[in-house]
């Protein structure tokens, strides 16, 4: 991905504290980025991810039968491509599981041909 | 751990299941509080957890990002192991705290009187609703609070609406916002009142500007309009002192749905009830640093207590509170509080009400406006002197945060006075205002 131009800022999603973030391509031999802004290790790894290759934790429900109540709320065991956060959970529509589930239990593996399976965050 | 049949009498009674009930059980058992009982009117324990399925709960706790059912449920986990008595679908409507009984009824146990040693109060809030606020206009059906529309699409499966506008921009607005989205329905845009969010950045982040849903301050809902469901909603710009402006341009937006994301209340009618105190800011029990109301043997935790934002900061709270409910049922003694906290410049709210100055304190508070460059500081108020015993330097503060400063020991030791008043005040900018990577 080409990098972007000039100075880009952003609000890490990390924790609560939602820093604000800089990030700026200063290109080069060494292929130097410039960030600041964070407070914390992962503020800065955001930063880099978010203008090369954005993901997204994607938390929804699934169809469930038998249980107490009609959806199981799932979500991905780890962050997935933003550009795909839509399509996942259409494609989740079609999911229907049947209880009882166990909390962790894979719900959907290897979501969209991500690597990334989605997991059942209740046992229901 | 579900009883369906309590003793007469327990060291500990916990009122609500919810993430503090669960804490506070939890807190007391490792206190040494041998028999436990926590009550729920839900059919299962969780709270307000089971239906907040987006991540970003448990940072702290677990040090990992979980959803709300999972922190839950690793909750329950660990005081199942712990053991304490669990009874759901009951309701605890009254009690008698000279007597040190409540009073419960539910579906396994009709109408019980149950005797305690301490009682926890962990009832969480509720949603101020359309009411609270009288938005004028027709009374269609399509208008929802947040909370609510979030129980029906996250658990029950009913989507609330096709078109939906949504009034408030606290956190549990934007989150609906994107679930909204995730689920297919079209989300509008979120409007509010005030200047700036009460929600948090990384929320307008992910929730909104994720999806491209608009964001529009300083502007509120002036009608509701439709017959039998909501068709329009009204919105228009508002001045400074919160009220629509005469002669502004009132867009009508066409929509099916209107929620309602505007604020939680404790819910305290049974801390009322019990006779203890309430602030008039937090609506919540007046709570000295055990987390002990007004009422003596009765305890406060979680969001009855003051509306939280964080579920880590609540589990802590409880346990704390579980653990001097424990204490004070197995007539540990403790010395009385001799120093008030009250809040002072930029300051909402401090919880608790007093400090005992013979043993570390965590106090926790709101600011009343954002800032940013800021440092808090921790005053020492005399009859005739005022002296400044702690002060911390923060990067921000925004009134959907809450914030906390640790008192040592060593801090404690230097008060000399009555009154210990929390300020947050703003530091002049940087010359150099070019941002570091590290905390300034
Ligand atoms: C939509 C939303 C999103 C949130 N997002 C986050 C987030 O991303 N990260 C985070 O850390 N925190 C988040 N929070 C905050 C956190 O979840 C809450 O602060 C926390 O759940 C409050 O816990 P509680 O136990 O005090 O209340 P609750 O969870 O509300 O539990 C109270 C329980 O008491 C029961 N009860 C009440 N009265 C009685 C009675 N008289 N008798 C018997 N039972 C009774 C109720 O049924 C309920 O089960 C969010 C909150 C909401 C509402
Ligand atoms: S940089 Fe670190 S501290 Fe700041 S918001 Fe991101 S995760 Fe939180």
């Amino acid at each position: 991905m080409t990098p972007p131009d000039g100075v880009q800022r952003m609000v890490c999603i990390g924790c609560p504290i939602g820093c604000q973030l800089e990030v700026e391509y200063l290109g080069g031999d060494g292929d130097a980025w410039r960030i600041a802004g964070y407070d914390c290790k992962k503020g800065k790894s955001y930063a880099a991810e978010e203008v090369t290759d954005p993901r997204r934790m994607v938390a929804t429900t699934v169809a469930i039968e038998g249980a107490s109540w009609r959806r199981l709320p799932v979500r991905t065991a780890s962050p997935i491509p933003k550009d795909q956060v839509l399509a996942l959970c259409r494609r989740l529509h079609a999911v229907r599981v049947t209880s009882p589930v166990a909390m962790g239990d894979v719900v959907l593996a290897d979501a969209l041909g991500t690597g990334v399976d989605v997991i059942a965050t209740r046992s229901l | 751990m579900i009883t369906r049949t309590p003793r007469s009498r327990y060291d500990v009674v916990v009122v609500g299941a919810g993430p503090a009930g669960l804490a506070a059980a939890l807190g007391a058992r490792e206190a040494g509080a041998e028999h436990v009982l926590l009550v729920d009117r839900e059919p299962e324990p969780g709270g307000i957890l089971q239906q907040c399925i987006h991540t970003g709960f448990g940072l702290h706790t677990f040090e990992e990002e979980l959803t709300g059912p999972e922190f839950a449920e690793r909750f329950i986990d660990r005081l199942t192991e712990r053991g304490a008595d669990l009874l759901l679908g009951s309701f605890i409507l009254d009690g008698a705290p000279r007597e040190g009984a409540v009073q419960i009824v539910g579906r396994d146990v009709g109408a019980a009187r149950v005797e305690y040693g301490s009682l926890v109060l962990a009832m969480g809030c509720r949603e101020r609703t359309r009411g609270a606020l009288r938005i004028p206009g027709t009374r269609p059906a399509g208008v929802y609070t947040a909370g609510l529309a979030q129980k029906m699409v996250n658990m029950m499966g009913v989507l609330p609406g096709r078109r939906v506008v949504i009034l408030g921009s606290g956190d549990i607005g934007l989150i609906m916002a994107r679930r909204l989205v995730l689920e297919g329905v079209e989300v509008l845009g979120v409007y509010e009142i005030l200047p700036y969010s009460s929600g948090l950045n990384r929320n307008i982040a992910q929730c909104l500007n994720d999806f491209d849903i608009p964001l529009h301050l300083s502007t509120t809902v002036t009608r509701v309009g439709g017959r039998d469901r909501v068709e329009w909603v009204e919105v228009c710009p508002v001045d400074e002192a919160l009220r629509p402006i005469a002669g502004a341009r009132r867009e009508r937006i066409a929509c099916d749905t209107l929620l309602l994301s505007v604020g939680l209340i404790p819910e305290n009618e049974l801390s009322q009830r019990l006779g203890a105190r309430l602030d008039l800011v937090t609506r919540g029990p007046v709570v000295d640093s055990t987390l002990m109301t007004s009422v003596d043997g009765v305890f406060a935790c979680g969001n009855v207590l003051h509306v939280h934002d964080l579920v880590d900061w609540v589990a802590d709270e409880a346990m704390r509170a579980g653990r001097f409910a424990a204490e004070h049922a197995l007539g540990r003694p403790r010395p009385r509080d001799s120093v008030r906290v009250v809040p002072g410049q930029n300051v909402r709210y401090v919880v608790p009400h007093t400090i005992s100055p013979d043993r570390d304190q965590e106090v926790l508070f709101r600011v009343a406006r954002p800032v940013e460059r800021a440092t808090i500081v921790a005053v020492a108020v005399g009859e005739e002197r005022e002296q400044p015993i702690v002060s911390k330097k923060i990067r921000y503060a925004f009134p959907a945060e809450m914030m906390r400063l640790s008192l040592s020991q060593a801090d404690l030791d230097k008060i000399d006075a009555e009154t210990l008043r929390i300020d947050v005040v703003e530091r002049p900018p940087k010359k150099d205002p070019k941002p570091k990577g590290s905390r300034s």
